[in-house]
């Protein structure tokens, strides 16, 4: 009740929230970061191990090629800056899943420094500054649930590649902390490196957050959250934590550094660790790594090996194909519904007819179906005919996206005309035909006719929606408002 | 003396890693420092380890000799000069990207002091506070 109370006094624009995300994404290599364990997710508990995961003594970690070439090619979509010679450390502390007693980290010498991501809010664009990018290996996993009185450990995880992303503390609301997310998963997903599935716990964020008063420089104490599986829930959970901070603050409180959990069905954070048992973690250069470094022949290669980013298509759909700013943001969420648009106008110059059609009924099929649109075996030709047909009068765009659409997706050898004219669906443009469906329809609803002459003519719409069932679809609209208006204002 | 086993995976701490632990912290922290009994516990704190009084003693003489012995080190001047972090001159060793080298299941559990069918088993660890 005190709380509550306190809650509806306190002045949260008082202050100002300081928020800085580290970010975990899993690499898509095939093997683990040090060893040739396979990375797939899903396997059976402690099947994808071997001594070097498992940290038997003797044995040896031997860095992963591709790991080196994916965390590059975030650093460049980052603008960050590459280094060129890297060594890895250890990060020394005890915990049941983590095998060797030490983290295998790029703790001092992260390969990449600097850089920013690209955010869009509700206030417009801005660029949140990023602190390094660097690779480490995951460890197992404990699962805490499994037995009522120990700890069970799967050590399918320990070894996995990962990088961490570090953003400076350089966001001020949860929205930019949600859009700053969206836009990693979106990059790692587009640069092919990650899955960025937060339930499956391949992209992990933890924030640090701090509240300050309006205008004061100096940063307030941190509050670390983790254990946040959605970016919904990351939203939700900086919000609460923001809440909880500025009522402390404003009830005589101090805030503490500590680490806390967020628990999404209470919408409140627990505190799991102060500051008092800080860890010490004793970082050394590794020894049983040599160090790596590349050289800007390889880095130049990486680059040319990059697709084109989701700002430059969006530049190129707005400016070139001249599609609303809109669709192109939508189209480029995803990169492969991007890569399926750019397959689509290599058949076809309605590039707005084409974003209707891939963001109106292919979306819902997709959606509706829970389908991957790599699932789709409907060929961008065949709907580049069907745009054709609607371009030419020959469908009209609900019954193509309607009727023919499905077919073609359940039968994609299938031809749209042949299909059309199969189902009776190809549009009428005969004057004399839409003629008699409209005298039909309107010597059927006298009253209504009478009502749109006194006025009421929302009622176009109605006559409309008649003369399309009657004809089954195959009325062209145009002409049919055209000889609507016609007869209705003689 | 280990408090419990730590690593999940096999039942011994290796020597090694016991010492190590040990000359990690001092490299970290020397300032031609005297050893005390609460670095040492510190030390063993961080290495889950339990020393007796006369443990204890005995360790830290032991430490005391170590640091006399590597501060003559402090006479060498290495203003300018790069540490060398790697013994060897090898570089960019490196394999690709390939599945192969694990093992079955079975064969990983077969060293592990506690196991389950599935799984290595550890005491509780408490997650919330």
């Amino acid at each position: 009740m005190t709380l509550f109370y306190i809650s509806e006094m306190v002045d949260y624009n008082k202050y100002e929230t300081v928020i800085g995300l580290e970010v975990h994404a899993q690499l898509l290599t095939e093997s683990k970061l040090f060893c040739g364990d396979s990375t797939a997710f899903g396997a059976e508990p402690n099947t994808q191990v071997s001594v070097i995961s498992l940290a038997h003594p003797g044995t040896l970690p031997k860095l992963n090629r591709k790991a080196i070439e994916y965390a590059i090619r975030m650093g460049l979509v980052c603008n960050c800056d590459i280094a060129k010679h890297n060594y890895f450390a250890r990060k020394n502390y005890f915990y049941p899943d983590l095998p060797k007693g030490y983290q295998i980290s790029q703790h001092t010498t992260p390969i990449c420094r600097n850089g920013y991501i690209t955010i869009r809010t509700s206030h417009g664009e801005r660029q949140v500054k990023l602190t390094r990018i660097h690779l480490e290996e995951d460890a197992g996993k404990s699962i805490h649930d499994a037995d009522p009185q120990n700890t069970c450990v799967d050590f399918n995880r320990a070894g996995m590649p990962l990088i961490e992303i570090v953003s400076e503390p350089d966001m001020h609301s949860s929205e930019e902390a949600f859009a700053y997310l969206t836009e990693i998963r979106r990059l790692v997903r587009w640069i092919n490196i990650c899955d960025g599935n937060m339930e499956e716990g391949s992209l992990r964020c933890d924030a640090n957050i701090s509240i300050r008063p309006k205008g004061a420089t100096k940063l307030g104490t941190k509050v670390e959250l983790k254990n946040m599986n959605s970016i919904r829930n990351v939203k939700r959970a900086i919000d609460a934590e923001v809440r909880r901070l500025i009522e402390l603050v404003e009830n005589g409180g101090v805030p503490r550094q500590e680490t806390r959990t967020y628990d999404p069905v209470a919408d409140r954070s627990f505190a799991i660790r102060t500051k008092e048992d800080a860890e010490d973690y004793r970082y050394f250069p590794e020894p049983d790594l040599t160090p790596f470094d590349f050289t800007e022949e390889f880095l130049q290669g990486i680059k040319a090996g990059l697709p084109p980013l989701a700002e430059e298509l969006i530049h190129k759909y707005v400016h070139e194909l001249q599609l609303p700013d809109y669709d192109a943001r939508v189209i480029c969420d995803d990169k492969d519904r991007a890569d399926y648009f750019e397959q689509i106008i290599r058949f076809t110059g309605n590039y707005k007819t084409a974003a209707n059609l891939l963001l109106g009924p292919i979306m819902s099929y997709l959606n509706e179906n829970n389908l991957d649109i790599k699932a789709l075996s409907l060929r961008p030709e065949s709907l580049a005919s069907l745009i054709t047909m609607i371009e030419n009068g020959r469908l009209n765009f609900s019954v193509a996206s309607q009727k023919i659409l499905p077919r073609l997706i359940s039968d994609p050898t299938k031809e749209p005309s042949a299909l059309a004219d199969e189902l009776g669906l190809v549009q009428d443009s005969d004057t004399a035909n839409i003629s008699q469906w409209v005298e039909e329809v309107l010597s059927r609803m006298p009253d209504k006719v009478a009502e749109y002459r006194k006025g009421k003519k929302g009622l176009l719409g109605l006559f409309v929606g008649e003369v399309k069932k009657i004809s089954r679809g195959k009325a062209d609209p145009k002409i049919t408002n055209d000889l609507l208006l016609e007869k209705l204002n003689r | 003396m280990p408090k419990f086993s730590i690593l999940a995976s096999h039942p011994f701490i290796p020597n090694h890693l016991i010492l190590w632990q040990f000359n990690l912290y001092l490299s970290d922290n020397y300032s031609g420092m005297t050893v005390t009994n609460e670095l040492v516990e510190k030390i063993a704190n961080l290495a889950r380890l339990e020393f007796d009084a006369a443990e204890t003693e005995s360790i830290k003489q032991d430490l005391q000799k170590m640091i006399s012995f590597v501060e003559k080190l402090n006479e060498l001047d290495t203003t300018g000069i790069e540490p060398q972090l790697h013994m060897s001159p090898e570089l960019n060793v490196l394999r690709e990207d390939e599945v192969k080298g694990s093992i079955s299941r079975e064969e990983a559990l077969l060293n592990a002091p506690v196991r389950s069918d599935r799984f290595f088993v550890v005491p509780k660890v408490i997650t919330r506070a």
